[in-house]
């Protein structure tokens, strides 16, 4: 049976669905719909809000650690502070962002389908992640957590306070991020418009569908780790209880077989807004497709196997680590591929300097430091020295951060017109681009010094010759919040205008560019018949929507 | 590539298929492809489990030899008859619904349950003898019968693991009483029995995962 439909059929819909998706039914509406779309904006503002959470706690540890000892909270305080910033910003916040915010929105345009392949489970998976999110705020306000978003055990079978309820949360949105996953995978396989082959789907495509494996594959790992978790506070097992015969590193085990894949399922959809933003901005051909689209699929494989690199300190053999550190090596591969056909597509290209190349830059030269680090930690030699300082800290944040947020606010400006018909103020963008470069940068290239010169993460005191690096970074949080505020402000601001953004802004050359901004609700009056590669640029532009003007 | 074109009126549109496909069968197609992901996910979830016992059991095995003889190995061979048995009456379900012959799909369906419900029923046996002698994980664990402590351990992935099982059998139960309320109302047929193969496949998976939970739990020796 063909993946993609052979005999294009024209379905003349009874000539009402010619309204703007936002303008397509009542506010109240939105919370039952099966939109594609709308599910994608109600996710935007929801990963948003929790990125704005998660960001004050961050704010509240930096502020803690410009002076040793007790500074605006005491220990115990702190350690729920960074435990909250991490479990909001890896479950709540980055692993949901770009596949169900940006994803949602932008993959079954950019396909030619009219929806995702299971629209009503799309609806589920946005309320069990609202429920998830829900129950991750009780936690917080029953208590909180101290463990760490790692929830090593025996401390976190041990310890007061929201454990079970947080892990419960983080389990109920796997369930989110899971269905996800299934809904994007089968929408690839199935809903291709005629014409658009495998190798015609453009990289965007690949590197979701790629986070989707992914997703499918490791987050139930995740499910099952958490539940032996609550099985073991509730009843006390001792799976993992050394006192009770238990083994704490069996935890450590079962958490990374999920949470280093889980850090794929991050980064690889940053990669894959770079492959969209850099054609379209620099006006050339893609260099190197297949080799990206292959490398996207390699890196979701090779994650599986790595994530020993957690734990060389923890009492794993040598060996093991050994063969760990060796695979680490190897998924700096593809990595390392992409970045050098993302730089060949932009040499001679035509480039274009607005906000969301302005991210694309960044996120090469970011991208850059964060994976290099990577593999420094990857070694297990130099690992030993490094484990649990800063300079992990620093690192994850560089490829988090510095690399997917950025990536993702760069795929927020590209596909803000096309989503509100609406286009930001260029300059006000500008401005904030710069202040979030050199905020984030003054805030975590300190770190990197901090770690190697021995400053231990998660610590809330430490010694005074760290203060002088601390106040740098903590300086630098609060630039990084200024350029995250006035993006709030122009973001906002901009959906108080009128809606008249362009159909394709950038000049480029995929489906969505091809339909108006925003969207009908069924996104093609026809399914579109596709020609053309998704970045011919090479040549004058042919469209695939019949009635493009 | 023929640009027939096809006008389908709205409304003129069979009443399961959704808008965003195009045919019956890419829609068909669609759906078994997200339950094998479904099924994937189930698999992986299961297996970490499967790990950690398996596991443990290298560190503890005569703890897991002496938990393991208060499973009543009678018991656990009549529930495994009951699933086989119920995957046979599920699979007869799909073919009745996939040939048009409603009245066959709901037997099956109902024989299917039947089974289902037998198995729940000796499990509430089971839990309660064990329930009973004190036989529960972790720091529940007050057998009187002595033998190696992490016994409790082995209590404890007992009932995580059948427990998990149990709760996709209820939720299997409650699907397939669904699917026999719909099958009697003429709601599938060969142009349509989507459902009836998507929680088949289903059913067939908590049926496998228990084939390899028998011999895990009960037969250790």
């Amino acid at each position: 049976m063909a993946d993609t439909i052979t005999k294009p059929q024209a379905h003349v819909l009874a000539g009402h669905h010619d309204v703007d998706y936002l303008h397509d039914g009542s506010l109240l509406s939105w919370l039952t719909t099966v939109d594609h779309k709308k599910l994608g904006v109600m996710y935007l503002w929801s990963i948003l809000f929790m990125f704005f959470l998660g960001g004050v706690f961050a704010l509240l540890v930096r502020l803690e650690l410009f002076a040793p000892g007790h500074t605006i909270m005491d220990a115990e305080a702190y350690n729920k502070a960074f435990t909250l910033h991490g479990a909001i910003m890896v479950f709540l916040f980055i692993i949901p962002s770009i596949p169900a915010a940006l994803g949602n929105f932008a993959l079954p345009i950019m396909l030619g389908a009219k929806d995702v392949a299971f629209p009503r489970l799309n609806l589920a998976s946005f309320w069990i992640y609202v429920t998830g999110a829900l129950i991750a705020v009780t936690a917080m306000v029953t208590g909180g957590v101290d463990t760490g978003w790692t929830f090593y055990t025996p401390y976190s079978t041990t310890t007061d306070g929201s454990v079970a309820l947080m892990t419960f949360a983080a389990f109920v949105l796997g369930f989110s991020s899971i269905l996800t996953g299934v809904n994007f995978i089968a929408t690839v396989h199935k809903l291709r418009a005629p014409g658009m082959g495998w190798f015609k789907m453009p990289l965007f495509i690949w590197g979701i569908y790629a986070t989707a494996i992914i997703q499918v594959l490791a987050t139930p790992v995740l499910a099952i780790t958490l539940m032996l978790l609550i099985m073991e506070r509730a009843f006390g097992v001792g799976v993992f209880d050394p006192k009770l015969g238990g083994d704490p590193v069996l935890f450590q085990h079962f958490f990374w077989f999920y949470s280093h894949p889980a850090v794929y399922i991050m980064i690889l959809p940053g990669m894959a807004i770079i492959s969209e933003i850099v054609p379209a901005m620099s006006q050339k051909t893609f260099f190197g497709y297949k080799a990206t689209a292959f490398s996207s699929v390699a890196i979701a494989i090779v994650s599986f196997v790595v994530w020993g690199h957690h734990m060389f300190t923890s009492g794993q053999s040598q060996l093991a680590g050994a063969i760990f550190s060796f695979l680490t090596f190897l998924v700096g591969i593809p990595s390392a591929i992409k970045v050098f056909n993302w730089i060949t597509t932009m040499y001679k290209g035509s480039i274009s300097l607005q906000a969301p190349m302005l991210y694309a830059l960044m996120f090469l030269i970011l991208f850059g430091i964060g994976g290099l680090t990577g593999i420094f930690l990857g070694a297990m030699s130099v690992d030993i020295h490094l484990h649990d300082t800063y300079f992990v800290v620093a690192h994850f944040h560089y490829v988090m951060m510095g690399s997917t947020v950025i990536a993702f606010i760069g795929g927020l400006h590209y596909w803000w017109p096309k989503m509100f018909g609406r286009m930001y103020n260029e300059s006000a963008a500008r401005i904030a681009a710069i202040l979030v470069f050199i905020g984030f940068n003054t805030t975590f290239l300190p770190q990197f010094l901090l770690g190697s010169r021995g400053m231990p993460r998660r610590y809330y005191n430490y010694l005074p010759e760290f203060q002088f690096l601390h106040q740098v970074s903590t300086v630098g949080s609060w630039i990084l919040g200024l350029g995250f505020l006035i993006m709030a402000g122009y973001l906002f601001a901009s959906l108080r205008k009128k809606m008249d953004a362009p159909a394709n802004p950038w000049h480029a050359r995929t489906l969505e560019w091809q339909i108006p901004s925003p969207p009908i609700t069924h996104n093609f009056h026809e399914v579109p018949v596709v020609t053309s590669d998704p970045y011919d640029y090479y040549r004058p532009f042919v469209p695939s929507v019949k009635g493009h003007h | 590539m023929s640009t027939e074109t096809h006008v389908v009126e709205h409304g003129a549109e069979p009443a399961f298929r959704q808008h965003h496909f195009v045919t019956a069968e890419q829609q068909f197609a669609t759906s078994k492809i997200g339950m094998w992901l479904f099924l994937a996910t189930e698999i992986l979830m299961f297996g970490g489990l499967f790990v950690g016992y398996g596991l443990m059991q290298g560190v503890y095995p005569e703890a897991w030899v002496a938990g393991h003889h208060h499973l009543d190995r009678i018991m656990g061979a009549i529930n495994t008859v009951f699933l086989l048995c119920s995957s046979f009456t599920m699979v007869m379900a799909v073919h009745y619904a996939s040939t048009d012959q409603k009245r066959k799909t709901v037997l099956g369906l109902l024989l299917t349950l039947g089974f289902a419900l037998g198995f729940l029923v000796i499990k509430y046996f089971e839990y309660s003898h064990k329930i009973q002698d004190g036989l529960l994980p972790g720091r529940y664990f007050s057998y009187a019968g002595g033998g190696p402590p992490q016994q409790a351990m082995f209590f404890g992935f007992y009932f995580v693991m059948t427990g998990l099982h149990g709760f996709h059998v209820a939720v299997g139960i409650a699907l397939i009483s669904w699917l026999t309320v719909r099958a009697s109302r003429g709601e599938f047929s060969s142009a349509y029995y989507t459902p009836v193969d998507l929680i088949g496949l289903y059913w067939h998976l908590v049926d496998l995962i228990w084939i390899y939970l028998f011999p895990l739990l009960y037969l250790v020796s």
